[in-house]
């Protein structure tokens, strides 16, 4: 068994039940009732996904409206209030209901099988912080046909994702649209927070028998770093929105200007949120890189304690860069300059991150199975996201940078890019294990390249209406100042994506019913959820494992040159 | 796989390319079209930085390169290649070198930063008051008592005569931010807070750019325009812009009314006469005169159209100075035909364009804050035929 | 599917990790006092920022008797802990229910200093600044309050009908290590309001 490009591996028993729930005869009521009672870690990790790729398409589609309106200048195909609404939502969604919970639910589902574990921590609290999450996110969508607006009936929040006061207070923002955005993201919040707090509790107190921490697979770090952010980064912006309601509800001035409260403290607010947040977006992707590219370049991971320490820097460092985001607010010279170096800093580990890919690469065999394929992508695409970022943080050429499109072609590059590149690498790397089934490998091919050739033709280009002046977050544009072509673009790239997306979808359901089986470990990998059943069953192992070294299962497969003889 | 790699140089060529092209054809908003002194200096910033970056990336990627292409797995190849684990050398000096490249790009950063921003105004700087409203913009010269709104003028700044611009920006209600890349980076502008910045123009002419902080529905259409004028020039338009306008029901004979110098302000100072208009202050009220029959009236002409204009509530929002309109919400209209584009660059500022306006700014810019007020028709038409002649 | 065995012979030490509760309510405490260090900041920008209105200095007095009551709690609830360690339920129930009670003295204390700030010095969450950073932060700290005794109250009522045993002085421990953390609370915002923001 195996796949073509993977030799079958030694000493794993394959002949066992993979299906468990074989046996179990039932309803469909009853099936769904499972999986809604559910507190099963895997359970809970594949519900946080899937709900995250359906508001994938929902926030692609905004996406995509947003580029058709864009595709000339002072087009009509929306109203500049439903533009306002979509940029919001989109933003809002990607971040909120798309990002977050996606990368939970594959820390949830990982996390536990990887330090040989039979469950999180916290079980319930698991499905109570999937079930507030989701509820947060149909709170958020209500508010397209329950919020009364300004401008009637239906009104989405319109403030952008980072809703600036004054802006969002009531003066300005009459009826319900911004009280949708601060509740739902809020609720949201304390569900990202449950799962931190499990995540960590998991990683620290529920290893398996030989596993310290110094073999816990560099994920298991990333995941916990990543944890400890949204402890202490999500409660600032939880903090904020009670205050913005208090605002608006019991008449309090934390940012109402008329009585000498201040919209930059909004903004510190918000950053200070928003900037680990983008860390607690791509540490995760950091960790499936770490896990896949070593795979698939059939070495160990190259330097493992530098990676540890570069990532909990980055999680450390990251707490402190916040105000980049508000070089043009008005701060001192000497607080513009103390942003530049600190977000500079970052950089140092981040760079260590990936010369370190790029040495577990170096000597390596690499093959090109569609995870790989992706995880590639990344690298590159990874460079380039961080060198704009460096762009973007000297502090006096952002004054010209900042919220034009080149901030927007940067996060996307970051975001898409390097994120949601990385999250298609680990659906075609874990799929096989949720499943039991691989994903289509040509089907895989298609929707890396044309995903590979819209994102360049979107976000390559998107950065040179940034350069020649085009501001973000407007409904259109004036004709005269070149951005029409570039625009068009950016546009056409966009349904290529979109395209790609489509197929990604099709893969995922047509291979659950005929994708050729698994078994426990198609790829020939090192850790332990390879080396029990796809799918496991829900007690995980058989036997509580009992680990050694980093990579139990190439001690396994290799008894001549265990890793525990260098450890 | 060899394409992937391709696609990723032509990617990067193009950037440069591009960035090396927008100096030499600058579009009217290119941030590296530069003609100012703090413009010059973060585009100057900004090449070398894109230099170290480039370097940065043309090394990586090319290992990155190197590495997929020779370390492939050759078929039917199933060993496994040597473990290596790490290398201390290697990883130290990949940390060091990079934090150097920090500390050599942080330390330009810091020189142009502190120059840019911490720059000491001159005497003769042109001070410039700007408050951000939703969604024009309102520009103050304290030093000569004007007011106008959304086409800001400046004086050129040449080498050998330089005077500077400094504004200090504000807001009346939401965040803004005032952004003309030709001249410099942005600056917001926050309400209960005064930011700074300067310019100091090189080349005459006329320099756009538009709010870069989102405000609410029309952010994309609060555009900028700064006309930057020769000395000679500036002094023409400070000198036109001082003018007051007449109480034209006050003019005897009823005279189609134009921006007459000598109009007396009725009712001001006790009922003395200002003699020079560049001595009246504007924006000083006045007592209405006799206007019998002007309600009435189907003529359309400057007169009616005050009339109309002052007792319609347009007063309570816009100022025309000299006359009893000294609202303060809206737009000073005391030079509106001196301007060369209504609404903030929104349309021109032709008869149509202000007719339309008038009658109903939402077909204009929808969501504006100016309100259709439902006037007739010919009541709209008067109060066109009366703007047209505030010049 | 497969044990993964050993590589070599097994170090029978004891493999002891740290216990889930105190992990998770040491990562819940470090979140909430995220939450805090926020609202802490906005009252220290807010001073002196008032347009009109009553100032911290004509109207605040310093809440000498609730502190006392609150700061002591954690002390007596420490006594609770060591109790139920030992096996001593009628003890542990004698320091528990002092502890709520310390606590509700506290809640009363703030209530009446709230009463006599709205009545008396008409300072409400909207008349100022103060007004809405004093409400919004000592508030937040009140709730706190309130949940711990909410949960202590449970558990008193649990001890109270035999459901607690000395085996759960662990669980009792976590939801102490809660209270201390509400005391420190009051620590910080005892000082920022009462004392730096006079």
């Amino acid at each position: 068994m195996g796949t073509d490009s993977m030799p079958a591996p030694q000493g794993i028993e394959t002949g066992l039940d993979r299906t468990p729930a074989a046996s179990r005869t039932g309803t469909y009521l009853e099936l769904i009732h499972s999986w809604i009672v559910t507190v099963d870690h895997k359970r809970l990790g594949i519900l946080y996904i899937c709900y995250a790729l359906v508001f994938l398409l929902v926030a692609g589609a905004e996406a995509l409206l947003i580029r058709i309106q864009l595709f000339y200048p002072d087009n009509h195909f929306v109203s500049p209030y439903t533009y306002n609404r979509l940029f919001t939502m989109h933003g809002t969604t990607m971040v909120f209901l798309v990002g977050m919970p996606i990368l939970f639910g594959f820390g949830n589902y990982l996390v536990p099988l990887m330090i040989g574990a039979r469950d999180m921590a916290f079980p319930r609290l698991n499905a109570f912080s999937f079930w507030i999450s989701a509820f947060a996110g149909l709170l958020l969508y209500y508010s397209f046909i329950g919020g009364v607006g300004l401008y009637g009936t239906g009104s989405a929040p319109d403030v952008a994702w980072f809703a600036y006061a004054p802006l969002t207070e009531r003066a300005f923002s009459p009826g319900h649209a911004v009280d949708y955005w601060a509740v739902a993201i809020l609720a949201s919040g304390i569900g990202s927070i449950g799962t931190a707090i499990n995540i960590i509790a998991t990683v620290f107190c529920m290893r398996c028998r030989g596993m310290t921490l110094s073999r816990i697979p560099l994920l298991g770090w990333l995941y916990a770093t990543v944890s400890f952010l949204v402890l202490v980064a999500v409660s600032p912006l939880t903090a904020a929105q009670a205050m913005l309601l208090i605002d608006r509800y019991l008449g309090g001035h934390f940012f109402d200007t008329q009585m000498g409260g201040s919209a930059i403290l909004w903004a510190h607010f918000f950053w200070i949120f928003g900037h680990p947040e983008v860390y607690v977006l791509v540490l995760p992707a950091f960790a499936f890189a770490n896990e896949i590219i070593p795979v698939f370049s059939r070495k160990a991971i190259f330097g493992y304690p530098a990676m540890v320490a570069a990532s909990v820097g980055i999680g450390f460092i990251s707490l402190g860069v916040w105000a980049h985001h508000m070089f043009t607010i008005g701060m001192t010279s000497f607080g513009n300059a103390f942003f530049t170096l600190s977000t500079m800093l970052v950089s140092i580990p981040t760079g260590i991150k990936t010369f370190n890919w790029l040495a577990t690469l170096w000597g390596g065999k690499i093959r090109f199975a569609t995870p790989m394929l992706f995880s590639i992508a990344f690298l590159f695409q990874w460079v380039i996201a961080g060198l704009t970022g460096i762009m973007l943080s000297v502090s006096a050429w952002n004054w010209q940078l900042h919220n034009s499109y080149f901030v927007v072609a940067h996060f996307h590059y970051v975001l898409v890019g390097a994120i949601v590149f990385m999250i298609f690498a680990a659906i075609y790397y874990w799929y096989p294990k949720m499943t039991g089934r691989m994903l289509d490998e040509r089907l895989g091919k298609w929707h890396f390249w044309l995903m590979v050739i819209g994102f360049h033709v979107t976000f390559d280009v998107m950065h040179f209406p940034g350069l020649l002046g085009m501001p973000r977050q407007i409904f259109t544009y004036e004709p005269d100042r070149g951005w029409t072509l570039l625009n068009q673009i950016v546009s056409v790239g966009g349904f290529i994506q979109g395209i790609a997306v489509l197929i990604l979808v099709y893969n995922l359901v047509h291979s659950y019913f005929r994708g050729v089986e698994a078994g426990p470990d198609p790829w020939d990998a090192w850790t332990l959820e390879w080396s029990t059943t796809s799918p496991p069953p829900a007690y995980n192992f058989v036997v509580d494992p009992v680990v050694a070294s980093r990579r139990p299962l190439w001690d396994l497969k290799h008894p001549e040159d265990p890793d525990s003889a260098f450890e | 796989m060899r394409v992937i790699i391709f696609r990723r140089w032509i990617a990067a060529a193009a950037l440069l390319l591009v960035c090396a092209c927008a100096n030499a054809a600058p579009s009217s908003t290119s941030i590296f079209s530069n003609k100012t002194t703090p413009a010059h200096e973060l585009n100057d910033l900004s090449i070398f930085v894109l230099g170290i970056t480039g370097l940065i990336y043309v090394g990586v990627s090319g290992l990155l390169l190197y590495a997929i292409v020779k370390f492939r797995a050759r078929k039917g190849d199933t060993t496994e290649p040597p473990q290596v684990f790490g290398s201390m050398q290697i990883e130290l000096s990949w940390t060091i070198i990079p934090i150097l490249i920090i500390v050599i790009l942080f330390l330009t950063t810091a020189r142009v930063l502190f120059s840019v921003q911490d720059a000491q105004k001159p005497a003769n700087a042109l001070d410039v008051v700007v408050v951000g409203h939703q969604f024009w913009w309102e520009f103050r010269y304290p030093q000569y008592n004007i007011a106008t709104a959304n086409e800001l003028h400046v004086p050129l700044s040449s080498k050998a005569a330089p005077r500077p611009t400094f504004m200090k920006l504000t807001s009346a209600d939401v965040m803004h931010s005032f952004w003309v890349p030709q001249l410099n980076g942005k600056t917001d502008l926050l309400p209960n807070r005064v930011n700074e910045m300067w310019i100091d123009p090189q080349q005459a002419g006329l320099f756009v750019g538009q709010c870069a902080q989102f405000c609410g529905p029309e952010h994309a259409r609060m555009l900028l325009r700064v006309y930057v004028d020769t000395p000679e020039q500036f002094k023409a338009w400070v000198a036109s812009q001082q003018k007051t306008q007449p109480e034209l029901s006050e003019l005897p004979g009823g005279a189609q009314g134009s921006a007459n110098e000598t109009a007396p302000n009725v009712g001001n100072q006790g009922g003395v006469v200002q003699a020079a208009t560049n001595k009246v202050p504007p924006n000083s009220p006045t007592t209405r005169g006799n206007v019998a029959g002007l309600g009435e009236s189907q003529e359309i002409s400057a007169r009616t159209g005050q009339y109309v204009f002052e007792h319609e509530a347009c007063i309570s929002c816009h100022t025309v100075s000299g006359t009893v309109a000294t609202g303060r919400y809206g737009p000073d209209l005391t030079h509106l035909m001196s301007r060369e584009t209504i609404a903030s660059g929104a349309a021109p500022n032709t008869k149509d364009k202000l007719l339309e306006w008038v009658g109903d700014p939402n077909q204009i810019k929808p969501g504006c804050l100016m309100p259709a007020m439902h006037l007739s028709d010919r009541q709209n038409e008067q109060i066109t035929a009366y703007l047209l002649t505030l010049k | 599917m497969a044990t993964v065995p050993l590589q070599h012979a097994t170090n029978e030490a004891e493999w002891r990790l740290p216990s889930r509760g105190m992990v998770a309510m040491a990562s819940l405490i470090t979140a909430e006092s995220s939450i805090f260090t926020i609202f802490v900041v906005a009252y220290l920008y807010y001073l002196g920022r008032d347009v009109s209105g009553p100032t911290p200095k004509e109207v605040l007095e310093i809440p000498y008797f609730g502190t006392v009551c609150l700061l002591s709690s954690s002390g007596f609830i420490m006594l609770a802990e060591r109790a139920i360690e030992h096996g001593k339920m009628a003890a542990f129930k004698l320091w528990w229910s002092v502890t709520l009670l310390l606590g509700a003295i506290f809640l009363v204390d703030t209530g009446m200093e709230w009463r006599k700030l709205i009545e008396q010095d008409h300072l409400t969450i909207h008349t100022n600044l103060f007004g809405t950073c004093f409400y919004s932060l000592v508030g937040l700290h009140a709730s706190h309050v309130i949940v711990g005794m909410l949960m202590m109250l449970i558990t008193l009522v649990f001890a109270l009908t035999g459901h607690v045993r000395a085996e759960h002085s662990y669980r009792v421990k976590v939801l102490a290590l809660y209270w201390h953390f509400v005391d420190a609370v009051w620590v910080v915002v005892f000082t920022v309001v009462y004392v730096v923001g006079r």
